[in-house]
């Protein structure tokens, strides 16, 4: 494939659990995926590492799809996948199929760790996480991007397999611009009393976000989805839903929603010649409301 | 306890915590909220999402109150002009007139400062709640509900510290005003977690009566109920906040740096992270991978990066359609 110069390398260290005694072994892995801009300033894969159970395929120029070469994750493993989007280079990441998250010996955990240069642009849809009952999983998401990086990034987490109890998870998202903080988040499932409080989930079985650089130009609401533009720049779709098909379908219409919002904002702006991502260093103080009184 | 505890968290303090529900009268509206039970469920996921973030950025804020010293501008901020004008501001202020005006040119001073890069910490801290607060209803409400707390506790406990707040962000959002308030009452950061945390459940519960009339006894049985997990939020938020974040530039021998969190012993060591809050497993490994995303930021900068950021994606549904709601008898 022209343009392919990836390298491909097998990152597994499998270690033997202590002291289980079921002979299992927890898997270790570190996946990850660099772009860089070619000889020719297209962009292209400069890195492609899997680590079963992550594996990755390259299925377009910059296209990666995550395919699952192992059940899991399960109790007791520590999964890493790491990104690395070069300034002006493309990527996108998705995968063929949801992630079961399953029981096993302690704490599974899943790090996401992604850098998105200026000018890069980063689309990270990967399907749903399902969380089997009785796991115990920790997602943990940092994204860090430079000016002018334009990302849109989706969490699906879905509580439980059909007619089964959730699993427990403890979800945080950290994104930083240029080291300010535009969005951290957490979100804990699996405590029964609080699932279900009409304050957290309700009656959703799934809770899905997505992030986008963008900021949208206001703020829209529907039936169990909210475009939120965020207090410094960027824009939060936030949604609950009965399964993950809804799911799906409410952050997509978010993602719509607030996409034409921003081109209205984008219209405004062209002609007051401003940019907004030169306005984030700049900060609304109280927000427009108040500082109008 | 400190005594002042009991004037920050009484309903009869003059700032204005009756006008909001905290989400309640939508959720009365949209009928989940219908019937003691429900309301219970309400409070209680409250309390451990909201409540918690709440109980832990007071505490935060209380602590870093505590470690500014009296003199709270770093050098650098003692221009001559804006020394001057905080003496005049402070006059005023005391005397309650030009409060609008004020406060106007207390924003121009922080927009002024930042363009100048000043990283002022409680705009830094400010930073870290917006980042918290994704749905700009609850944020509009929090900075309503702060400006009103931090205007009452300037007159009833002056103290430097309040002032400094009010000239770096005028509208600070409520834990943080909560926070400083307790300091400048002379309680502790954990002091400022209890009430944030009552804060999250006491006010939506008197709306609830009000709005479905409910019997008032059977609400406080509710709040009752509570408090020994008000006691939990508010003793994990300060830990969080004590363990996790000594202030490199003032470093606080008041303040409790005892036993290592059993999350900072699988080695949390620089503030650059964003770890993960306590497991309730504690079984917590630090990817080595991680990148630390605003490492070039220096320690200050991300100094309460990791506190905790508890979400509750049905509070914020609920807070942009009270937005939108056409008959409203509260103001968030």
């Amino acid at each position: 494939m022209p343009g392919n110069t990836a390298h491909r390398a097998t990152g597994r260290t499998d270690t033997p659990h202590a002291g289980t005694g079921s002979g299992r072994r927890v898997m270790r892995a570190c996946a990850a995926v660099a772009t860089a801009s070619g000889p020719d300033g297209t962009p292209v894969l400069r890195r492609l590492a899997s680590a079963p159970p992550l594996t990755l395929r390259q299925t377009g120029p910059c296209a990666v799809h995550l395919v699952s070469t192992a059940a899991g994750p399960l109790g007791g493993d520590r999964l890493a996948l790491d990104l690395d989007v070069a300034p002006h280079t493309t990527l996108e990441l998705g995968s063929v199929a949801s992630t079961l998250v399953l029981p096993g010996e302690g704490v599974s955990e899943l790090l996401v760790t992604a850098r998105v240069g200026a000018g890069a642009t980063l689309r990270f849809a990967p399907e749903p996480t399902v969380l089997a009952a009785g796991c115990e999983h920790r997602l943990l998401v940092r994204l860090a991007l430079e000016p002018d990086a334009s990302v849109l990034w989706r969490e699906e987490i879905v509580f439980g397999r059909y007619g089964e109890a959730s699993g427990r998870c403890h979800a945080r998202f950290d994104v930083t611009c240029g080291g300010l903080p535009l969005l951290r988040q957490e979100f804990v499932v699996g405590e029964p009393a609080l699932d279900a409080s009409p304050a957290v989930y309700g009656a959703a079985r799934c809770v899905g976000n997505t992030f986008l650089t963008a900021s949208a130009g206001e703020t829209v609401v529907a039936d169990g989805v909210a475009v939120l533009p965020l207090a410094l720049s960027g824009t939060l779709v936030s949604a609950l839903a009965a399964d993950a098909v809804q799911l799906r379908s409410r952050l997509e219409w978010g993602e719509r929603a607030a996409r034409t919002s921003m081109t209205a904002v984008a219209a405004g702006e062209r002609e007051a010649g401003g940019s907004r991502i030169d306005d984030s260093g700049r900060r609304r103080i109280g927000g427009g409301r108040l500082a109008d009184r | 306890m400190h005594p002042a505890l009991l004037l920050l968290t009484d309903s009869r303090l003059p700032a204005g915590g009756h006008a909001h529900s905290g989400g309640t009268e939508q959720a009365v509206t949209s009928g989940a909220v219908h019937d003691v039970p429900s309301l219970a469920r309400f409070l209680r996921g409250r309390l451990h999402t909201a409540g918690a973030l709440a109980a832990a950025l007071a505490a935060a804020a209380c602590a870093q109150a505590a470690g500014t010293p009296p003199a709270t501008a770093p050098p650098h901020r003692h221009l001559t002009g804006e020394a001057g004008k905080a003496e005049k501001t402070w006059d005023a202020d005391k005397t309650c007139k030009a409060d609008a005006t004020h406060e106007a040119d207390e924003t121009g001073d922080a927009d002024a400062r930042e363009a100048r890069g000043d990283a002022d910490p409680w705009v830094l801290l400010d930073r870290e709640v917006d980042a918290r607060t994704a749905s700009p209803a609850q944020r509009d409400a929090s900075r309503t509900q702060g400006r009103l707390l931090l205007r009452v506790a300037r007159r009833v406990w002056p103290s430097p510290v309040l002032d400094e707040l009010a000239r770096a962000v005028p509208h600070p959002h409520h834990p943080v005003a909560l926070g400083v308030a307790a300091h400048a009452a002379g309680a502790a950061p954990e002091d400022a977690a209890l009430a944030a945390a009552y804060h999250a459940v006491s006010g939506p519960a008197t709306a609830a009566v009000r709005l479905l009339g409910l019997d008032p006894v059977a609400v406080h049985g509710l709040l009752a109920d509570l408090t020994p997990a008000l006691r939990t939020v508010a003793t994990a938020a300060c830990l969080t906040v004590t363990t996790q974040h000594p202030d490199p530039a003032h470093p606080q021998p008041g303040l409790a740096h005892p036993q290592p969190h059993p999350e900072n012993a699988h080695g949390y060591p620089d503030l650059t992270d964003a770890p993960p809050q306590p497991d309730p497993t504690g079984d917590s490994v630090r990817p080595d991978l991680a990148a630390a995303p605003a490492a070039q930021l220096g320690n200050v900068q991300v100094r309460w990066a990791a506190l905790p950021a508890y979400s509750a994606p049905a509070l914020d549904l609920l807070a942009e359609q009270h937005a939108r709601a056409e008959i409203r008898l509260f103001v968030s």
